[in-house]
């Protein structure tokens, strides 16, 4: 499954992949950290609508972007997070710090 | 029904999926539900993934996971023959982490607590780290209400 990144109106989305763990984090915060500097991103949104597992590695990149753009005001968004990810997010603190937007909200916005 | 298995691999960030899906294979036989699945496969992730990171400080080292099935009940030891670890109790506390530059966020342990039943951790410094988990599975068995 291919992971979309694109930016729309400074907001970075990123697709994530299916295992976001050791392996796929290094690439993932390099990659964003890459595209924040190069293409005037302000927001980044992480879309987990293909993600089946997710470990503590997540936490970390997720608290990495947050803490690189939230001094410049920018916001980190969790969309189509499942009640697991959802779970990990909270226990780790990180809902607090993240907006989290649920599916039903982001049917339309999705244009599917 | 007891069934135990042992496995020994390569301390490497590709095989940290390869250990997951082993575990998770291994416990099927007992119709664990999505959940355990995912519980036991986070739990094991988050172990090797240490052993991987702080024990071998991603140069390569073994890991050992043996986990045995009694009745419902897995038990598994995951262990590596690295660094150690100096202080366990404070290692074990949620957001507590040696390595903030590699973005580690010291939830780990936690995980591991939340999603098993319980979790032990020995340790001795320069000669390794095991750590030791259990969890009972398949709670619900839709034969035994059924018939
Ligand atoms: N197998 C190990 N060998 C040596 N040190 C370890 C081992 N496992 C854990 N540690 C130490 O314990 C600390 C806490 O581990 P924990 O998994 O909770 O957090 P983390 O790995 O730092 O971050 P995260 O798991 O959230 O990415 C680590 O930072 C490390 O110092
Ligand atoms: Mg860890």
């Amino acid at each position: 499954m291919e992971e979309e990144w694109k930016v729309i109106d400074h907001y970075l989305m990123i697709r994530l992949p299916e295992e976001v763990d050791h392996r796929s984090c290094a690439e993932i915060s390099r990659r964003a950290d890459h595209m924040i500097m190069d293409q005037d991103v302000h927001h980044v949104v992480f879309d987990f609508s293909d993600t089946k597992f997710m470990d503590s590695s997540g936490i970390g990149v997720l608290a990495g972007r947050y803490r690189r753009i939230s001094c410049f005001g920018g916001k980190v968004y969790v969309i189509h997070a499942d009640r697991r990810i959802r779970r990990i997010l909270k226990m780790s603190g990180l809902t607090n710090l993240v907006e989290m937007i649920e599916a039903e909200e982001h049917v339309s916005a999705e244009g599917r | 029904m007891e069934n135990k298995m042992k496995l020994e691999f390569e301390a490497l960030a590709e095989n940290e999926g390869f250990a997951r899906v082993a575990v998770a294979a291994f416990i099927t036989p007992l119709n664990p539900t999505m959940e355990e699945i995912s519980d036991v496969k986070t739990a094991v992730s988050e172990a090797v993934t240490n052993a991987v990171i702080h024990a071998y400080e991603e140069k390569g080292g073994t890991i050992v996971i043996r986990c045995s099935l009694e009745d419902s009940l897995l038990h598994m030891e995951i262990e590596d023959f690295g660094k150690g670890i100096a202080d366990v109790g404070q290692a074990m506390e949620p957001l507590f982490t040696t390595r903030p530059d590699l973005e580690r966020s010291g939830m780990g342990f936690a995980f591991m607590e939340a999603f098993m039943d319980s979790l032990e951790v020995e340790s001795v410094l320069r000669k390794g780290t095991c750590v030791t988990m259990e969890k009972k599975l398949g709670s619900v068995l839709w034969s035994d209400c059924e018939e």
